[in-house]
């Protein structure tokens, strides 16, 4: 027997919310996937490391989510009991891990948006989001600064790191814009000053992201087609596979606690 | 690799036969001295050494490969949090453990293509597969517990680098061992499916962990030297006694039935156990473990699949440092 999925009420405050709590666990899930299997013992220590920050993010961003709600949910409600299309994710992060040169760019890519991000939201008017962005900024800080200096280092390195990256660049690159989109449910909350809009934060990430991928003697693509849809629900068909491994004990048991 | 700076050399080594040299030595064991990288040692007493240390630190790598496999299916985000963090300790623990073995002259490099050439032995625990979630709340209670019987004297031990990462490699494996105990008491106290579901782990777990110290008093090789040297202060059937003697209470308390049914505790107290199937040990070791064969493959293809990510970051390094040197030349 399976456990059926929740419903939520996704008023924009809660939406908002949910939308960054599952960035950062799906993102989180993914590098968890690569314990004991990196290419060096210390980059198996940063891999969890930063997969530990990310849960812990999600965490606190899905506690607050349900206390907005006010309902029956929880942080476990929220990441197990939810099918595909209840998620919010960026389609960037729950890319799959492929090779190292393809974790380091889409972490490189979020990393550069989320630490602009975070940093802006310390801002913002609703002060348990401020709060949390305050936790995340300084841990995004590291996880720019270690994934720029992978895309350095493997863009500069051999020619099939160069190469192996430059491809991952070229195959991630469309499912970054989807990071500085709004709709319509977030536009009131940026009129609040609770969110930020984060439009504004495109300059500065080109300026980054630009500055380091030159420095590594690659290219960004000139093609500026860009995918959408997590946001709302439409996602890559890896999710569901990412969701079924990270749902099945709370699927097949049902009422059980853990 | 910092060996060079090391009184570690053949050279040194060739002494090993200097009759007053060993006295001394020993006679600094034995009043508790502790020996350091740079101290003249016996070459066997390095050997031993090397072996024993690099063996743990491959057990603590490989031994990330069957609690891994549950990370992304861990049941709640705090223990997602918790085992993925649980994990990473144990990666921590052997890069620690590998880098008191160069204090004794071999490379990291060295020790771990010996382990993935299949010439260095692990631990034989990791070499059985979890199956269920109950496997990593069975693998915290029983098999941290057991690494902590078995390391707690090497605190003591006569080589100081590797006593002191004992120190904290033990601080870490008791809270890992309370957090698996902690699993094992919320599912007893779960549904029938998840008492059912720690039993069944608890069943296969039990005698290989019985096991993991090693063979009995009787036939074990190293413990006579390594007693001497204070590398090792209690013998395998001792430790193994105290073990058994501390979990029976905690299973009672579980409401698990250990899965050795003639089991009695003497006058002594002790709780004494039915005879271990040392073929089943002997197999293991020889390669024949359910997952020998899986977890060596999964070491070596983590290797082998991030050799171009070292091989990139070696390149850069060069790269840089010549650029530097040619803008300092000018």
């Amino acid at each position: 027997m399976a456990v059926a999925s929740i419903k939520v009420s996704e008023t924009p405050l809660v939406l908002y919310t949910l939308r960054r709590a599952d960035d950062a666990l799906i993102l989180g899930h993914r590098l968890s996937e690569w314990c004991g299997h990196a290419p060096m013992l210390e980059e198996d220590m940063a891999l969890a490391n930063m997969g530990l920050d990310l849960l812990g993010q999600a965490r606190e961003l899905y506690t607050y989510a349900a206390k907005v709600e006010g309902k029956d949910n929880d942080e476990d409600k929220f990441a197990y009991l939810r099918d595909v299309v209840q998620y919010r994710n960026l389609l960037l992060l729950e890319q799959p891990n492929g090779d190292f040169a393809r974790t380091m760019v889409r972490q490189f890519f979020y990393a550069a948006f989320a630490d602009l991000y975070w940093r802006a939201m310390m801002k913002s008017k609703d002060t348990t989001l401020a709060a949390v962005a305050a936790k995340s900024e300084k841990e995004s800080a590291y996880h720019i600064r270690h994934s720029s200096e992978w895309i350095v280092r493997l863009g500069d390195g051999t020619e099939e790191s160069h190469a192996r990256t430059q491809s991952a660049i070229d195959d991630l690159w469309a499912y970054t814009g989807e990071m500085f989109a709004v709709d319509d449910s977030e536009r009131g909350l940026i009129d609040a000053g609770i969110a930020i809009d984060p439009a504004t934060l495109h300059p500065q990430w080109l300026k980054t992201v630009t500055s380091v991928v030159n420095e590594a003697t690659l290219a960004l693509p000139k093609n500026n087609w860009m995918q959408q849809g997590g946001r709302s629900g439409r996602h890559s068909e890896h999710l569901g596979h990412l969701l079924s491994e990270l749902q099945s004990l709370q699927r097949s048991f049902p009422g059980a606690t853990w | 690799m910092y060996t060079q700076a090391l009184n570690s050399s053949d050279n040194d080594d060739r002494h090993v036969e200097d009759a007053a040299r060993a006295a001394q030595f020993q006679a600094r064991i034995d009043a508790d001295e502790r020996i350091e990288p740079n101290d003249w040692m016996p070459a066997a007493y390095r050997k031993t050494l090397t072996r024993q240390i690099s063996q743990h630190a491959h057990s603590e790598i490989v031994g990330m490969l069957p609690e891994g496999n549950w990370i992304t299916r861990a049941p709640t985000l705090r223990r997602k949090a918790a085992l993925l963090a649980k994990v990473q300790d144990e990666c921590g623990h052997g890069l620690y453990l590998y880098a008191a073995a160069e204090t004794l002259g071999s490379s990291r490099e060295e020790l771990v293509d010996a382990m993935l050439a299949g010439k260095a032995k692990y631990s034989s625990i990791f070499n059985y597969p979890t199956l269920t979630w109950a496997d990593i709340g069975t693998i915290g209670w029983l098999v941290d517990g057991a690494a902590i019987m078995n390391q707690i004297p090497l605190c003591r031990c006569s080589y100081g680098p590797y006593a002191r990462a004992m120190i904290r490699v033990c601080k870490e494996e008791s809270f890992h061992q309370r957090q698996g105990f902690e699993i094992m008491l919320t599912l007893c106290r779960g549904t029938e499916d998840q008492k059912a579901m720690a039993q069944n782990a608890l069943d296969r777990w039990w005698w290989p962990v019985l096991m993991m110290f090693g063979p009995p008093d009787q036939v074990s090789q190293h413990s006579d030297t390594s007693t001497k040297w204070k590398i090792k202060r209690f013998s395998n059937d001792e430790l193994r006694q105290k073990f058994v003697d501390a979990t029976v209470p905690q299973a009672q308390f579980l409401g698990l039935t250990i899965p050795d049914l003639g089991m009695k505790q003497n006058a002594n107290g002790n709780w004494e156990y039915s005879p271990i199937d040392w073929e089943e040990f002997k197999q293991v070791l020889a390669g024949n473990g359910p997952c020998n064969r899986e977890r060596l493959a999964a070491r070596r293809k983590a290797h082998d699949d991030g050799a171009w990510v070292r091989e990139a970051a070696m390149a850069y390094a060069e790269k840089r440092k010549s650029r530097q040197m040619a803008q300092a030349a000018e």
